[in-house]
């Protein structure tokens, strides 16, 4: 047998990514990047705990030009994390692993990711609780 | 018989028999996550330019302080099963590695029970 047509891994300096490798490198990303998100979720929370004035400066910085930033980097990570785990979960269960599926549902992951983070920025924006 | 081979047996290699807790246990606190995610998200959104009180009151509400409860567990043990997972495929050194897994276990467990000690504060007026 002639070894010349055997799969060869790819050479990762001259191998250009397919979106869905992309996608699964960008979900242990913000996976850990959500992690560390968790103590803003703590720090906030402990805030809340503890009175007006410690729950106001809490609210200041997060609704800084910087506390924003992060805010928002962190709820499309959360929405991607969660889109994309969703279509880990119907791959866990068997479906969805042709090659042409796993495109069209790379593009529908970042479409919902993206979708999610518009609707919760702008019901932030436009209703609130109590006003 | 076994089909290991003795230096294989001598050496404690081949599976450790528990990696399917592991795994399913990142399942199900994903699972549990999907609702609980979106609602805390949609939540906090609408309560982003609330008044102190407000967001007192819609925090500490009973369901409400039991969902968020309810998240924070799964969130954490979801974020230090998939911590291990990076570690495991990235860090080399084996002291590194351990002290990396165990340090973010501690620090997850630290942060969980904060957070939850807050949110039951809060909704007991504390």
């Amino acid at each position: 047998m002639s070894s010349n047509n055997r799969p060869l891994s790819p050479h990762l300096d001259v191998y250009k990514l397919p979106l869905s490798a992309m996608l699964s490198v960008v979900h242990r990303g913000t996976g850990a990047f959500l992690t560390m998100g968790t103590i803003v979720l703590v720090w906030w929370l402990m805030a809340l705990a503890g009175g007006e004035e410690a729950f106001m400066s809490a609210q200041e910085f997060l609704g800084s030009f910087f506390g924003r930033l992060i805010l928002f980097g962190w709820s499309f990570a959360l929405f991607f994390h969660l889109a994309n785990g969703i279509r880990h979960l119907i791959w866990d269960a068997g479906y969805c692993f042709e090659k042409a599926e796993v495109e069209k549902s790379s593009f529908v992951v970042l479409g919902v990711s993206g979708f999610l983070t518009f609707v919760v920025w702008g019901l932030a924006f436009s209703f609130t609780v109590g006003a | 018989m076994s089909l290991r081979s003795p230096l294989g047996q001598a050496k404690g290699l081949g599976s450790a028999k528990e990696g399917l807790h592991h795994w399913w246990a990142q399942r199900v606190t994903a699972v549990a996550l999907i609702p609980l995610t979106i609602w805390f998200a949609f939540k906090v959104a609408v309560l982003s330019q609330s008044d102190y009180q407000t967001v007192l009151d819609c925090i500490g509400s009973p369901w409400s302080a039991a969902l968020i409860v309810s998240l924070i567990f799964a969130a954490f043990y979801h974020a230090a099963l998939g911590m291990q997972v990076i570690y495991e495929d990235y860090v080399g050194n084996k002291a590194v590695r351990i002290a990396a897994i165990m340090g973010t276990n501690l620090l997850m467990f630290l942060f969980g029970a904060a957070a939850i000690i807050a949110v039951v504060r809060i909704a007991l007026g504390g």
